[in-house]
């Protein structure tokens, strides 16, 4: 075998392919060359608070799967899992970092110094009632098959939002949701794969897949509800009114859930946006103290 | 089979022969061949050792998942980690092909027959951890490693050239940290100099002891399982830490250290074992942590690994599994 | 000092102590997924090489979990997974009689070598 001359070579040639590293772990600035003017008719506000939205959602449902590194079932789903998470700790990153550049930061920089990021300013800077994101991704993990179900539902949704948002008039937007859709497809795939083995699995663990799904139904209440603010988007050609993808995303999921053999919960009844306007219940307000603790007791801190 | 042919050897001699000519012209062992049962015993136990370490190794740098100060720091903490999963499975399955299986060494690692570094039972106290992990006790595995791509076995070297490709990642990200910490705050270059100091001795203890008190080494040396004595390694680690450490400005925490002209190394003070030997023996204050985390990943999962198996079996047809 | 530390293993300083062989595990006890080879063609114009392994339920999720470990989901590679008990191949050495009853099992050497409970590391 030749490897013995190869070896340090082939360490030298580690960072060669920038494939190799999950996306999300660059050491750029994620929006460094993108043009971030904000479109004719667009008003920053709206594009700025839409963007949290869409971030906040990665970001919180992100932190849920990190949850699972060193508690996953079998080293192949941890490897999965933290790619999923990776995904979308990526997105949120750009989505966050669009949003302090038309200049929404909220309340974040009133602690925040200027060293610290837009993104981190966002991420870790603001309380629970400043986030946008919905109840599907604050909700506590559950077990696996909870787990599992809420990403199958939760990729669901943002996928078919993706898809559409790769139309949008923000370039910016358009680019984060073009990248995106192939991850999300992954996603939800991978979410399905598990969801069609525990459901017709084993007794328990359709039981437990039938807990999941009535435990993450009811979160779809609000999740397909547009705020004032998508629709004023919409209007502009900027956003997707998620109303649009409820047909989609009801087809789907019934699609899965009959085929793992397990019954579809009561689609719950439409009821005002809660999350989206900053009403969260407890699991939000500790999933952020852990988040935010150590940069919030450093805030001139640079990492 | 067909039947034994005459030119067969057919007693051990010949076999070890064989084998003994294979080390000595440098070449590898592959899975099929003939070992002695020695070779094989001390390859599993090696490597499985070295698995559980990965796997082991995910949870003092995991504790900061949750909470790494920045997204940044969170998504690359997030792909070493994850890499730290993948490494534990490339070596899992380099000790399969020496006929173990993966489930049954979690189970002793669970257990608690067979062992995992004790570098992981220190505790992370701070995010410096973080950093002076990758810089330090990566760099010590680097510089223990990177001589393994060139074990006898071929799996085990094959699996090691992969790892030691992505653990080069892994030190940079820590200095890095390092360095982005020591240009913030003083309570920052505080917390990276704490962080050297309880990290320096235990690294250097990770090479274990020292060559004239090692006879299980002359084996593996032999075996071409390991390719440098103990004492070489560390000296090598020790002079790529001490310009590193100076570049960052951080002290190590050794008032012996010094540089000798006429060797060309930098020497350092004594290892004093006896605190490293109560956290080898079981003693350290995260063992029961980090075992009890591992058995709840298999005792609470096992359901899921069921399900799946049971899906298979429903949707294969009348294949049925166990013919492995 | 007794020796009771060793570098063995990449992260080093692992506690050693006296193991017993004892007789293999036999198979019908496996717990785990099966185990799955996995190759991949790292671009156009290159053979399919073979990365390593994984346990997997079955193929489909095989694939996914080769994609996952082994490509990090680079789109622009392909994936071979086969159980590895469906390989067969030959001996590597014609000559050798060690391995004819099992020999065309690649991975499943039945040796392993147990400790026992009450082996003192220290």
């Amino acid at each position: 075998m030749p490897h013995e001359e190869t070896v340090y070579d082939a360490l030298d040639h580690a960072h060669g392919g920038e494939g190799h590293w999950a996306f999300g772990t660059g050491f750029d600035e994620p929006l460094a060359g993108v043009d971030t003017t904000v479109p004719d008719g667009v008003d920053p506000a709206d594009l700025g608070a839409y963007c949290l939205m869409l971030g906040d959602d990665a970001l919180v449902l992100a932190q849920r799967l990190t949850q699972w590194i060193t508690a996953a079932p079998e080293l192949e789903e941890e490897v999965a899992i933290g790619n999923t998470a990776l995904d979308l700790l990526g997105q949120a990153r750009l989505l966050l970092a669009r949003a302090g550049s038309v200049g929404v930061l909220g309340r974040s920089r009133e602690t925040a110094t200027a060293s610290i990021p837009d993104e981190d300013a966002l991420a870790y800077f603001r309380d629970a009632d400043e986030f946008r994101s919905t109840g599907l991704v604050a909700a506590q993990n559950g077990d696996f098959g909870q787990t599992v179900v809420r990403l199958l539902v939760a990729s669901t949704v943002r996928l078919a939002v993706f898809a559409r948002l790769r139309e949008s008039r923000d370039p910016v937007l358009a680019a984060i949701a073009a990248k995106g859709v192939n991850e999300l497809a992954y996603h939800r795939d991978h979410a399905a794969r598990w969801v069609l083995r525990l459901g017709d699995g084993t007794e328990e663990s359709h039981r437990r897949a039938q807990a999941g799904a009535d435990a993450v139904w009811p979160l779809l209440a609000d999740v397909l509800t547009a705020t004032d603010v998508e629709r004023r988007l919409v209007a502009a050609g900027v956003a997707v009114d998620p109303a649009d993808v409820r047909e989609e995303v009801h087809d789907v999921l019934t699609t899965v859930l009959e085929r793992a053999t397990l019954r579809v919960p009561a689609w719950p009844a439409d009821t005002p946006p809660r999350g989206r306007a900053g009403e969260h219940g407890p699991e939000l307000a500790a999933l952020l103290e852990t988040l935010q603790g150590l940069a919030r007791r450093h805030p001139a801190a640079t990492w | 089979m067909s039947a034994p042919t005459l030119d067969r050897p057919t007693d051990e001699a010949a076999l070890q022969q064989r084998f003994d000519a294979t080390i000595a012209a440098d070449r590898r062992i592959e899975p099929r061949d003939w070992m002695p049962d020695g070779y094989r015993k001390t390859l599993v136990r090696q490597i499985a050792q070295h698995a559980h370490s990965e796997i082991i190794g995910m949870q003092p740098e995991g504790d900061w998942l949750l909470a790494a100060p920045s997204l940044r720091r969170k998504a690359i903490l997030l792909a070493k980690v994850q890499d730290e999963a993948g490494h534990g499975m490339y070596l899992y399955s380099a000790a399969e092909t020496l006929g173990a299986d993966r489930a049954d060494l979690t189970d002793k690692l669970i257990e608690q027959k067979q062992k995992y570094s004790s570098i992981f039972n220190y505790p992370t106290l701070t995010y410096a951890d973080v950093g002076v992990i990758g810089w330090l006790v990566d760099g010590a595995a680097i510089c223990n490693q990177v001589p393994l791509c060139r074990s006898s076995y071929g799996p085990y070297a094959r699996a090691m050239i992969r790892i030691c490709k992505e653990e080069s990642f892994h030190q940079r990200q820590g200095y890095e940290l390092l360095m982005t910490m020591m240009g913030g705050t003083e309570e920052q270059r505080a917390m990276v100099q704490d962080a050297v100091d309880r990290w320096w001795w235990p690294s250097l203890m990770m090479f274990g002891p020292p060559d004239d008190d090692s006879p299980n080494s002359a084996q593996s040396m032999a075996w071409g399982i390991k390719r440098h004595s103990n004492d070489e390694l560390r000296q090598r680690y020790v002079d790529m830490s001490v310009p590193q450490a100076q570049f960052l400005g951080v002290t190590l925490p050794d008032p012996d250290l010094h540089w000798d002209e006429e060797t060309g190394h930098w020497r350092f003070g004594p290892i004093d074992w006896a605190e490293f030997k109560q956290v080898v023996s079981g003693n350290g204050p995260a063992n029961a942590e980090r075992i009890r985390r591992r058995r709840a990943a298999r005792d609470d999962n096992a359901w899921v690994t069921e399900a799946a198996t049971a899906y298979a079996r429903k949707h294969a047809g009348a294949v049925t599994e166990g013919a492995a | 000092m007794s020796t009771d530390v060793t570098a063995e293993g990449g992260h080093g300083a692992i506690p050693t102590g006296p193991e017993v062989p004892v007789a293999p595990k036999p198979a019908a006890t496996r717990r785990d997924w099966p185990l799955y080879e996995v190759f991949v063609r790292g671009k156009r114009g290159l053979n399919h090489v073979h990365v390593g392994s994984l346990h997997a339920p079955d193929d489909e999720m095989a694939v996914h979990a080769a994609r996952d470990v082994y490509t990090r989901r680079n789109e622009g590679v392909s994936i071979w997974v086969v159980k590895a008990a469906d390989i067969t191949a030959s001996s590597p050495d014609e000559k050798d009689p060690m391995f004819a009853p099992s020999g065309d099992k690649v991975y499943r050497h039945p040796t392993f070598y147990e400790i026992p409970e009450d082996v003192p590391h220290m």
